[in-house]
Parts: structure tokens; sequence; C-alpha cells
């Protein structure tokens, strides 16, 4: 199967973690700016635009952009990845050739950042969740996790043994914010946020963001280190954590996860590296089993036996993840940037001839959720 | 924490709701169109097949604790450690509410634990649909 869609620019901030001089919109420009260097290109070469949070009139405008295509999905965190699918869509259609889509957010410095998204009084969560003290993602994202570990006989050292292996990866990146090795017993022994979860099972808070330039492949050849798109999906469930379906398994992640697995057109065995967008400790569990790369409640095992870490037969979070790395608040363009670094053969923990690279995202609480598969292949 | 919790806006989709609760009641609504399923919340057509024919019905007020974190952290209301707790209603749906008359703790909040819906009066026009431990 041939890929008809590449990534030809993907830059972070030049910074990250602390970034004290910039503004949101800022960080969007860096990252803007550096990926439009990263691909060769000037502002008046993009005629697609993609971007959440801050509006994408205001970046086309701030960046001297004239659009001819426009997306401002705004789902959370992996906003970005639907704008990949999005974007590659439109190319396909020919509604626009070249697509920048940019994140920037100043998610720790709080420096001109767009408003936290709290519910209005007559909103569903606000007349039934945040009444009683579901407020902002460590009361909410975290309340699933009870039932699975219940579900599955999965103790709290497993949500432990996330950190300890993203922070095992991150001590192999140079920009990560948190390099020193952690044990067990030191997360467990971290301070509580919201039983289960301890200090160090949840992200960071960091200022940070990332730009992608999207061509066709036709046009990709022309470009330094192409990464094709081979399949694309997303999908969502509920904003509201209590009315997630099943709190031991994530709909959206199975759903987007068979869309993206089907139009490759390739199997889990072929998969190299995985990202799995971590807020919390929990996900990456469920992402492996809603994903498919291992049985529904074996995920624990399949991390303790150190699958996922460095020397692991698949690499999961290469970076760092967003408990180690860096989280802005929506961390889905560090996933998609350290996907295309693999596939790219630059990352800091380069994974040994890696062809495939799956980056997945999710927005909100389980609420929403993407997944985009990555080759250096042009064809399969 | 001082302040007082962050208190529901009733709309005209949730209003009997509201006042069903207001009255003691924990109303839910059910499919009357042969799918029959009860839901949760409240809305004017049933979520399952689209049918805009549902009645409304009290709830039992029996339930099961389904999953739940403790929160450490202070919120406008809640003097931490608080539990966030999603219970299961004998009826089928799912809600968030909170457990109370209860020590806030791992060893007291055990998942599976039948429960019995206790409503708190907020204001005139709000009570709140809590649950207590049934050690009935």
């Amino acid at each position: 199967m041939r890929h008809a869609i590449a990534v030809v620019g993907a830059a972070e901030t030049t910074d990250m973690g602390h970034i004290p001089d910039l503004s949101q919109i800022g960080l969007h420009a860096d990252a803007a700016l550096n990926a439009l260097a990263d691909a060769g290109l000037k502002p008046s070469d993009i005629d697609g635009f993609a971007t959440a949070s801050e509006s994408p009139v205001a970046l086309c405008s701030h960046l001297g952009i004239t659009p001819r295509w426009i997306d401002g999905t705004g789902v959370g965190g992996c906003s970005f990845l639907m704008h990949v699918r999005h974007a590659a869509a439109a190319i396909e259609a020919g509604l626009c050739s070249t697509v920048l889509i940019t994140h920037g957010e100043s998610g720790r410095s709080r420096i001109a950042p767009s408003p936290l998204p709290i519910p209005t009084p007559g909103s569903l969560e606000g007349q039934f969740e945040a009444p009683f003290g579901a407020v902002w993602a460590p009361t909410i994202f975290t309340v699933p996790a009870l039932r699975y570990m219940k579900h599955y006989g999965v103790g709290e050292e497993a949500l432990a043994n996330v950190a300890v292996i993203q922070r095992e990866w991150a001590a192999l990146n140079p920009r990560a914010t948190l390099k020193a090795p952690v044990s067990v017993d030191e997360v467990l022994g971290s301070r509580m946020i919201a039983y289960p979860f301890r200090l160090l099972m949840c992200c960071l808070v960091s200022d940070g963001g990332g730009a992608l330039v999207l061509t066709s492949a036709d046009r990709a050849k022309d470009f330094a280190r192409p990464v094709y798109i081979a399949g694309t999906g997303e999908s969502a469930e509920a904003t509201m954590i209590s009315q997630m379906a099943d709190h031991s398994s994530s709909r959206a992640f199975r759903v987007s996860g068979e869309q993206a697995f089907r139009s490759a057109g390739i199997g889990h065995a072929d998969v190299d590296h995985l990202m799995i967008y971590d807020a919390f400790a929990h996900v990456p569990l469920y992402g492996l089993e809603d994903l498919g790369f291992c049985k529904p409640g074996e995920a624990a095992a399949f991390m303790a036996e150190r699958h996922t870490a460095p020397g692991g037969r698949l690499p999961v979070n290469t970076n760092g993840g967003g408990l180690s790395y860096a989280h802005s608040g929506m961390y889905g363009m560090y996933v998609l940037q350290e996907s295309i670094r693999q596939m790219r053969g630059i990352a800091p923990a380069q994974v040994a001839d890696a062809k495939v690279s799956v980056a997945h995202g999710v927005g909100g609480w389980f609420s929403a959720s993407s997944t985009i598969i990555f080759t250096n292949q042009p064809s399969f | 924490m001082s302040d007082t919790r962050p208190l529901p806006e009733p709309t005209p989709e949730t209003a009997a709701f509201w006042k069903a609760a207001s009255a003691g009641v924990l109303q839910l609504q059910r499919c009357l169109n042969g799918c029959e399923r009860a839901y949760f919340p409240p809305r004017n057509f049933c979520p399952h097949c689209g049918s805009r024919n549902v009645g409304a019905f009290a709830a039992s007020g029996r339930a099961t604790l389904y999953s739940y974190v403790i929160s450490h952290r202070p919120a406008p209301g809640f003097t931490p450690p608080y539990a966030v707790a999603v219970v299961e209603l004998e009826e089928g749906p799912r809600m968030m509410s909170n457990i109370v008359d209860c020590e806030q703790t791992p060893e007291a909040l055990l998942l599976d634990m039948p429960l019995k819906l206790v409503f708190q009066r907020q204001t005139d026009a709000i009570s709140l649909p809590f649950f207590t431990p049934d050690r009935g």
C-alpha cells in the first residue's frame, strides 16, 4: 500500500519545560517557525492550518498565513492527532496542499493561557459531577482506575511501575524534565494526590509546544526525512467520566486503534515503537490493552516483564512521557513529535531500525481518542 | 475549605429530576418504546434507541460502589480527604456521588459494597443525592 501523505516538518519549541519568556501564542509561533525551518518552508507556503485551544484564525493572522483550509477541532490533548488525520484527508481531497499544525501552552508559567474549561452549572458535568468534587483532571481522569485494578487484580505497584519505566526512558533524553532514576517504593512513598494516585503517578505541568508540516507524499520526495502516515483513527466516548461504559476499558481507545490498524493494513507484530499519551500512570495500561498489544488485564505484567522498557521488544513512551518528559496540559503534540523523531532516526533514545511507530492520544478523561500510525517506508 | 460546593443549575431537560430530588426522590427515566432500559443523566429521549417516548420513575435508592478516588487536594466546599465516587444503581445506570457517613479511606470504601441513597438539602431548590453504606 502506497502512503499518500507525509510529515515534512516537525519540531518542538526551542526550550521545553519552563519557558517564562514566551506567552501561549508565542509558544505556538516558536514551534511553528522551528517546524517551518525544519521543512525549509515559509509561512506563505502554508495553505492549510489546524490548532486547538488558541483560535486557528488568530494563529494564521499571527504567523502570516492565508489558509484555504482550517481545522479547529478541540477535544483536549489528542486534538493534534485528530488534526493530522483531518489534514491528511483534506490534502488527499485537494482542499489544500501544505498544512501546518501548531500547539503551544504556557501550562506552568500561565502567561496569557487559554482559560481552563470549568463546567458551567447548567452543563451536564456542572449538574451531575462537579457538585461531588470532581474538579479538574486529578479527580476525574483517575476515577476509573480502582475498578480496573479490582477487575484485573492489579495493585498500586503496577501504577508505580509505569512511572519507574518511563523515568528510565527520560534518563536517556537530555530534554526531559525529570531524569533521576526512581524506584517503585519511591513512587509509592510520594505525596498522595487522589488515592490511589500519588504525585509521581501524575503528569508534569510544563510550558512547551510543537508543530508539524504535512503535504502529499508526491511532494515529500523533495524534502529531507519524510515520515509517512500509514493509518489513522479517532473516536469519542463521554465527557462525564461516570458515563464511561466500562471503567476497565476505553471504548474510544478501542475504536480509534482498530480503525488505525485497519487503515494501515498492518498487525501489532509490525509495530516497532509505541507512544501512549500518559496523563496519569494508569493510561498506558489501558492503552496497551485497548489498542490490542496486550490481552485485557495483562498490561501490568507485560510492563513488569520490561517489554516496554529500554531494551524491551515494544519500546513505549521513549521520550519519558508526560510523567517525566513534559506535559503542558495537551500532551498529544509531544506523542506525535517523538513518533516522528523515531521514524526519522533522530530520537535521543532511538529504537534501532524502527520502521513503524504508533502514536496514541487521549482527550479529556477517556473522553476522546485518536491514533496515528507513522512509518518511514513510502509503501508497505 | 470555606466556600460552598458548586451546585447544579437545572435546565428544561433536568428540572423534573431536581424537583424530585428536592422532594427526596431519585428520579430515573426509561425508554417506553420497547427497549425499556433505564438511563441517566436525564434527557427527553432514549440514548439507546433515540425514541422520544420515555417516562420517569422513582429509583429504589439501592446501589453499589463502582469506582472512586480519594482526593487529598482542597476544593471549594470540600475538606480533604474526600472521595469522588461513581455508584452503580440497582436499575443499571451509574452516577457520580459522594459516600457520606463513612470514613474516607480505602479500608472503609470497598468496591461493590452495598449503598443506600440519602439526600442532603443544599438550598431551597437543590438537594443532592448522596450514598451511605447499607449495613442493613
